[in-house]
């Protein structure tokens, strides 16, 4: 159970005439049956009820909202206050979560078709998308446009929304998965994927797996932290933050009321690293999350992976009964005398729902809207409580550092970005997939890693659509930290997409500020606003035809400089930079 | 200057300007005890700061970003500047992004601050997006016309957690279409608003009016500078409400409660908002 929270006290709900359908009704008992409503009425004089036990339960709100758009095609009237009253959340707030994603509607769609989402980002479209959509509506399909749906390296990626019938990816089936560096013994973090059986915990052991949950009980929280922090390992979800900093500092909050958190919410255009491993190496997320729990003394924790992920998340749940079942989650973590378990928490189409203040409010059933910092997580995280928060790749990191200890991890990599980084390469490349290098690789031995660039190489967007693009003169650019940060790039979640000079880069960058634009939680100005003019700004070049006239230009950098400087969240503090780098190698708007 | 500090006073400099202020006050309090004006929109006084406009943005030393001053707690030792080259800008594009897409011609405060800045909402692109909502008059006691909200949240923090418990409204939607909204956009009459019209009473720029004040502006008939403001304290129950009651040509329009009143901060029921309504 997550813990009571401390809040507004609730007033007497009201609710709309409008009642669920016995299939609502079930689709909202599934998730909370009737005796654990925020109410009951036992008798006439006895009702258990009131403000904490709410509090208890908005938590799954979102969790009924899936059912309900899942069984039914969609959340009606009905079905949001048979929800709302379940939980004892008011209506109006359960319609303001409701129409905060993307895959929940709040209109009758009129049919019980499956939804076909159909990527439109940067690596499916050069993929040929709109062939696909072509035939996908000529087969009667209900195409939907879609942000990337952590695909790119199979592209154009579809992603299929059952109603009452399961999700999923048609790639998935059709796969035959394996490495593009399969066998390569210098592999790390990906050593196991594609080797192991991602589905049986004996295979997992059979690899190694769990000796790094016996070592960190040996050492202790205190050497296990040490070790982090000695690796010099930093995180991987974009801002790399040093990890054992953040857990020194969870660590020294009193507990047991903490959270680990893995942010699976993977939705940067171009990244599909976090896919491949929850998929593939389930367990390792597992065993390094539960690593993570007894260091910070913390004895919840959380998956929270995006809803277009149907395998992910299944793998992850069979690998977390196994690990509950075998006594490596649960009461007592493998003697250790901790506890510590973990919950599964599906996104439902938010790209900001991965910054990790707007996760926690998603996961408290609240709308996905960044908080402001400080305070931060590491004192008031999920529920308000301290809370550690990794990417799933910064997690799978310390299995290695715990066995063979902070020098030997530090013996690849640079001095200032030790160890290995995951790169996703998509787009106009030899062989797209999912690559390992140390820090320190070049940008152009990575693309000659991945069988180089199909045709004449004309930019690089680096760490997606938060990031910068970068031409051809970045190909001995080494891929570390402080290099890119240098050169005014990023490496952000490793996405390397790779284009040629038959792309049409004004459509690239148009799209890429409709991503920011359709992505904003609408929550502060200088991005609700800015991310939208932006937007208008380019779609008004592109139908010019045009180069960009100065006071436009102006235009883009004063929009650009608010947003840096004035947003809440990081999403606002890059949605120019990738605008603007374009501009400035000239891929767009110097057309005459 | 400064003021004597205390045990518990935290003691920060504004444009050069050293002044101490109590623990736990915001960097706005610690700008109002220097004498700096500052604007704020979705700040108010009796409402939990929930930072989302970003005008009231300062420069903090050693902070990468403008920091909010309206929630950013004050700490000792901390330098800020209100007037740099950044915060003007900063301001300024708030404003500018705010005029561009939002009817703010009732926002007078907001307008003046526009002047000061120099904001020119007229230099983007002709026939961008606008907040395009039908003014709904769905009864006779308050209208909603949400081509002049700027999302400030403050109606929703009024109908909630801060002051009514009610929570009729929420924001709804993402983006540049998020929209202050009830369960389905169903009527208030439908929802679980009470008409305390405390919502009304913090909206920033008039997007939610009296009907009274509506029907007179429709008319060309609203006349600010001829209308008295009476106090009185409401009859209708025994709590001692305050009430201000703005009166043109012997008829009450509106009806108020100031925010520094002990009992109501600003807040009333829909007996004292809106009686007059039935009398
Ligand atoms: C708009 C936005 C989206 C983000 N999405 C993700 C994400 O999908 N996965 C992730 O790990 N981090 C994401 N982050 C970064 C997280 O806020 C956070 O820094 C990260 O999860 C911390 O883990 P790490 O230290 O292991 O990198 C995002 C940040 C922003 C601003
Ligand atoms: S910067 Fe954008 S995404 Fe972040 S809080 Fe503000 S509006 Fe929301
Ligand atoms: S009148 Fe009162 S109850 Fe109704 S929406 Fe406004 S604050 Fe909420
Ligand atoms: S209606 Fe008024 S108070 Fe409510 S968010 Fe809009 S501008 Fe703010
Ligand atoms: S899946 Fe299409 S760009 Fe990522
Ligand atoms: S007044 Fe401070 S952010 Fe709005």
């Amino acid at each position: 159970m997550p813990p009571r929270l401390r809040g507004h006290p609730l007033a007497d709900l009201h609710f709309g005439d409008d009642q669920p359908t016995e299939a609502e009704q079930a689709a909202i008992d599934a998730i909370v049956p009737p005796a654990d409503a925020a109410t009951v009425v036992e008798t006439e004089r006895i009702v258990r009820g009131g403000r904490s036990r709410r509090h208890d339960l908005r938590h799954l709100l979102l969790p009924v909202l899936h059912s309900l758009q899942h069984e039914i095609g969609w959340i009606s009237p009905g079905g949001l206050n048979g929800a709302a009253e379940r939980l004892g959340v008011p209506p109006a707030e359960a319609y303001g979560v409701a129409t905060f994603y993307e895959l929940l509607r709040t209109t009758d769609p009129g049919h019980r078709d499956d939804v076909v989402h159909l990527c439109v980002d940067p690596a499916c479209a050069m993929a040929g998308n709109n062939d696909l959509r072509t035939s996908l509506e000529a087969e009667g399909a209900r195409v939907h446009d879609s942000p990337c749906l952590g695909q790119c390296e199979r592209a154009p990626a579809l992603f299929v929304q059952g109603v009452g019938r399961p999700d999923r990816v048609p790639s998935d089936d059709e796969e035959d998965f394996h490495l593009p560096q399969a066998g390569d013994p210098s592999l790390r973090v990906l050593r196991r994927v594609g080797e192991v059986d991602p589905t049986s915990l004996d295979s997992y052991r059979d690899h190694g797996g769990y000796e790094a949950l016996a070592r960190a009980i040996e050492m202790g929280s205190d050497a296990v932290i040490a070790a982090i922090s000695d690796s010099g390992l930093s995180g991987r979800g974009g801002a790399a933050f040093p990890t054992g900093i953040k857990w020194r500092a969870v660590a020294d909050e009193p507990g047991p009321d903490k959270h680990v958190v893995a942010n699976c919410d993977e939705s940067e255009p171009g990244t599909f690293k976090d896919r491949i491993v929850c998929e593939h190496d389930p367990f390792a997320v597992i065993e390094s999350m539960t690593i993570a729990g007894l260091a910070t003394g913390s004895s919840h924790g959380w998956i929270y992976i995006r809803g277009e992920y149907p395998r992910a998340t299944a793998r992850l749940e069979s690998a977390i009964a196994q690990a509950r079942a075998a006594g490596l989650l649960g009461d007592d973590v493998a003697g250790s005398g901790q506890r510590f378990d973990i919950e599964v928490r599906r996104g439902a189409g938010a790209y900001i729902c991965g910054e990790e203040t707007a996760l926690f409010n998603s996961i408290e059933g609240f709308r996905g809207e960044p908080r402001n910092k400080p305070p931060f997580p590491t004192t008031h995280g999920l529920f308000s409580q301290p809370t550690a928060i990794n990417n799933p790749e910064t997690l799978i990191n310390v299995l290695d550092i715990v066995i063979e200890g902070p020098n030997a991890y530090r013996s690849v990599g640079t001095e200032r970005s030790p160890g290995t980084r995951l790169f996703c390469l998509s787009g106009r490349i030899g062989v797209p997939g999912l690559y390992e290098v140390p820090f320190g690789t070049t940008l152009g031995e990575l693309l000659d890693l991945a069988g180089g660039p199909t045709g004449e190489l004309a930019s690089v967007l680096l760490g997606g659509a938060a990031g910068v693009f970068v031409g051809p003169d970045a190909l001995d650019m080494p891929l570390t930290l402080e290099d890119t940060r240098e050169a005014g790039a990023t490496l952000g979640s490793g996405v390397v997409t790779v284009f040629d000079d038959t792309v049409d880069m004004e459509a690239v960058v148009v799209r890429i500020a409709e991503f920011f634009r359709d992505e904003s939680c609408g929550q502060c100005v200088p991005c609700r606003v800015g991310t939208q003019r932006q937007h208008e700004v380019l779609v008004e070049l592109q139908a010019s035809g045009r180069p960009l006239a100065p006071e436009r230009s102006e235009l883009i950098d004063d929009m650009a400089l608010a947003m840096v400087d004035a947003s809440i969240c990081g999403l606002g503090h890059t949605a120019a930079s990738a605008v603007r780098s374009a501009l400035a190698l000239g891929l767009i708007g110097n057309s005459s | 200057m400064s003021s004597v500090a205390t045990e518990t006073a935290v003691t920060i400099q504004v444009d050069g300007q050293e002044v101490a202020v109590p623990e736990g006050a915001t960097i706005l309090d610690a700008c109002d005890a220097a004498g700096v004006e500052t604007p704020t929109i979705c700040y108010g006084p009796t409402l939990t700061p929930v930072n989302v406009c970003r005008v009231c943005v300062v420069e903090l030393d050693g902070s990468r970003a403008l920091v909010p001053s309206c929630s950013r707690p004050a700490e000792e030792g901390m330098v800020v500047h209100t007037d740099s080259e950044r915060v003007r800008h900063s301001r300024k594009m708030v404003l500018e992004f705010l005029a561009t897409g939002v009817d703010v011609s009732q926002a007078d405060e907001l307008g003046q601050w526009a002047d000061h800045y120099g904001a020119d909402p007229d230099r983007y692109v002709p026939g961008g997006q606008t907040m395009d909502e039908p003014v709904r008059v769905q009864d006779n006691l308050y209208i909603r016309d949400y081509d002049k909200c700027v999302l400030c949240y403050r109606c929703v923090e009024a109908c909630g957690d801060d002051a009514q418990h009610t929570y009729a409204i929420s924001v709804a939607g993402r983006g540049f279409g998020a929209r202050i909204s009830t369960e389905f956009d169903v009527t208030l009459h439908d929802s679980a608003c009470v008409y305390c019209g405390n919502c009304v009473a913090v909206c920033p720029t008039n997007a939610l009016q009296f009907k009274t004040e509506f029907d007179l502006r429709q008319a060309d008939d609203w006349r600010p500078e001829d209308q008295t403001v009476t106090q009185t304290v409401c009859s209708y129950c025994g709590v001692g409400c305050n009430l201000e009651l703005h009166v043109q040509d012997n008829q009450i329009v509106k009806c108020t409660s100031p925010d520094d009143h002990d009992v109501t901060k600003g807040n009333l029921c829909i007996k004292g908002r809106f009686g007059w309504n039935y009398v």
